[in-house]
């Protein structure tokens, strides 16, 4: 049986619904990240097991137990805020024992167990600093403690590495990654940076307009996209209108030139126009993949980015971009000139239809 | 260089505006005795048990209106902001009245509403008196209460750390004391400040329900006196000062370092 259980739960407010009967089931241990952009209700359903918000219909389970009218302070539920929340008239040690205090812990436990939860953040010795004496990374890192160190049976993390730099994010959602495996605590993580949700879950959770688009580990929802906001939002994607020229043998006509795809094009008819995605790092320059696919085209434009190179193929209407690696011995191409995209037929999503 | 001339040129006037006074009334203060400057003013003032007393009631007064109203604010500005941000405007005018309401309509309403004949004869006792005058300075201070708490409250982030310390299995009462009280801090030893300013110097209301508090003996001392009012003045600046010092000294550093 699933660890938490969330049961056609809805959020609305005032006329508006913003969370739209979602049902999830989350596996004791299990990492899960909602990965959305702003306002499409990750935040609001996490607030919602939190119990931060009321839901308006649909039940809430942990453990099997229905906490949906238990108040905050009665779910035993951790949670890390984008803010950092750290109580700034506390030292951090006392932060990381306020809730063991809440819960009327011995002094001689609350001290041993402070102790722990600095060194599981790899902070021993800043106990008696006040979170201000903190950058943002360990204020976070101690947040972090903070909620674990009442063994909670859910850790809830609300875009924690947003407001911090680059570097920073990197190496903490290795840590934060690290820390859960360590206590398999069952984690839900909000995020809209798709590389954090890639690198960090067991499973993603992709949400649009108060709705799971798609529920998949990473490697499937990158790989696998089942609609076209999720194909669009999750990596850098290319998207081709194809013209079906036979939906048994999956062919298809983009500007005159004639790709194949891996699968026939059932429920299409001969006519149609379908939404084709293709990752940049699919296809390559001349016939060096491999792959049966090849669309003939101009180069439209070159972005030297340090390690990679972006370049832009032009096939008529059609544009898509490719990455190649950079080789400081070899000259991207230039503008204008005109070029062979391969790929293999695998590498082919079929979308939904484009709206026309 | 002209344009840092100017400020200093209203730095000076200001200072000469607020100074000039203050020293004026010391000297005055001063010259009791004929021909010398002694502090036989303040001798007298400082010996006199009227002065004791009146001081010792607008003091005890003064510090339950403060906890009164500290009771009675924070609670109220932490759900206005946390629950019921709609009503912020509303609570706003509520607390600003008492600036357009004179004190003198006010003393008279309460003793309208709380007289001997009235369903809570507060005026009966001595004690109920002195609870209905305490609650008369709560009302009068609340504009500079409320301000100052709501200031506060605005510089932290109330919502976040609420949840944070309920995610943590905190009670109400226990956020409310030991997560946001400690953090509005400054605002509230502000607005204490100012609560006891205010209550030290009142007149109307102490005096129209007859209690012996400073702001009556102040009156009393300036109608039939000459040096002894400069005097008490003095005494009156040195405490509000010594007050700030006090709020600053206690206050101010550890919350601006916490804050940093």
């Amino acid at each position: 049986m699933a660890f938490l259980t969330l049961e056609s739960l809805t959020k609305t407010f005032g006329n508006q619904t913003t969370i739209h009967g979602i049902d999830l089931a989350v596996e004791r241990g299990e990492f899960i990240s909602f990965l959305g952009p702003s306002g499409c209700g990750k935040t609001t359903t996490l607030r919602m097991i939190a119990g931060f918000e009321t839901p308006t219909s649909g039940t809430i389970k942990i453990d099997g137990k229905d906490v949906t009218d238990l108040r905050p302070n009665q779910r035993n539920i951790g949670m890390v805020f984008q803010a950092y929340a750290l109580f700034p008239n506390m030292t951090v040690a006392d932060n990381i024992a306020f809730g063991l205090k809440v819960a009327k812990k011995s002094s001689a436990e609350i001290t041993k167990r402070v102790k722990e939860m600095l060194e599981l953040i790899k902070l021993p010795d800043v106990g008696a600093r006040y979170p201000y004496q903190l950058s943002g990374g360990q204020q976070q890192r101690v947040a972090l403690a903070r909620a674990l160190a009442i063994q909670p049976k859910i850790l809830l993390l609300d875009e924690p590495l947003s407001a911090l730099d680059a570097k920073i994010r990197i190496s903490l959602r290795e840590e934060i990654r690290a820390v859960q495996r360590a206590l398999g605590i069952t984690t839900i993580y909000v995020t809209h940076d798709q590389e954090e949700a890639l690198s960090m879950s067991d499973r993603i959770c992709v949400m649009n307009d108060g709705r799971i688009e798609q529920l998949g580990t990473p490697f499937e929802i990158y790989n696998y996209p089942t609609t076209r906001f999720v194909a669009s939002f999750v990596g850098t994607l290319n998207i081709l209108n194809g013209q079906v020229l036979d939906s048994t043998s999956g062919r298809l006509g983009i500007d005159d030139q004639e790709i194949f795809t891996a699968r026939e094009l059932g429920g299409a008819s001969t006519g149609d126009t379908l939404s084709l995605a293709l990752r940049p790092e699919a296809l390559s320059i001349g016939h060096a993949n491999g792959g049966s696919n090849n669309l003939n085209g101009t180069i439209d434009e070159v972005h030297f980015l340090g390690s990679v190179v972006r370049i832009r193929v032009r096939f008529g209407s059609n544009i898509v971009s490719l990455d190649t690696f950079n080789r400081p011995h070899s000259a991207p191409p230039e503008r204008g000139q005109p070029v062979t995209v391969n790929f293999t037929r695998e590498d082919i999503l079929v979308l939904d239809r484009p709206a026309i | 260089m002209r344009a840092r001339i100017g400020p200093w040129i209203a730095i000076i006037v200001g200072m000469i505006y607020f100074l000039v006074p203050l020293i004026a009334t010391f000297e005055f203060s001063l010259r009791m005795k004929r021909g010398e400057y002694s502090f036989e003013a303040y001798r007298i003032v400082l010996g006199d048990p009227n002065f004791q007393a009146s001081f010792t009631y607008s003091a005890l007064i003064a510090v339950a209106a403060i906890i009164f109203g500290v009771l009675l604010v924070v609670p109220t500005a932490y759900v206005v902001q946390l629950k019921l941000p709609r009503l912020r405007p509303l609570v706003e005018f509520i607390t600003l009245l008492p600036l357009v309401i004179p004190a003198i309509v006010l003393v008279f309403g309460y003793l309208r509403m709380y007289n001997s004949s009235s369903w809570i004869p507060l005026t009966n006792s001595v004690r109920g008196t002195d609870f209905l005058l305490t609650c008369a300075y709560v009302t009068l201070a609340l504009p500079y209460m409320y301000r100052a708490v709501d200031t506060g409250l605005r510089a932290i982030d109330v919502r976040t750390l609420t949840e944070a310390a309920q995610s943590l299995g905190s009670s109400w009462p226990r956020i409310l004391f030991q997560v946001i009280l400690p953090n509005v801090r400054v605002a509230v030893l502000s607005g204490a400040f100012l609560t006891f300013a205010i209550v030290i110097g009142e007149f109307t209301m102490a005096s129209l329900l007859n209690r012996p508090a400073f702001g009556p003996y102040l009156q009393l001392i300036g109608a039939n006196r000459a040096y002894e009012p400069a005097a008490l003045a003095i005494i009156a600046f040195i405490i509000t000062w010594a007050c700030m010092g006090l709020i600053q000294l206690f206050g101010g550093g550890r919350q601006n370092a916490a804050r940093r």
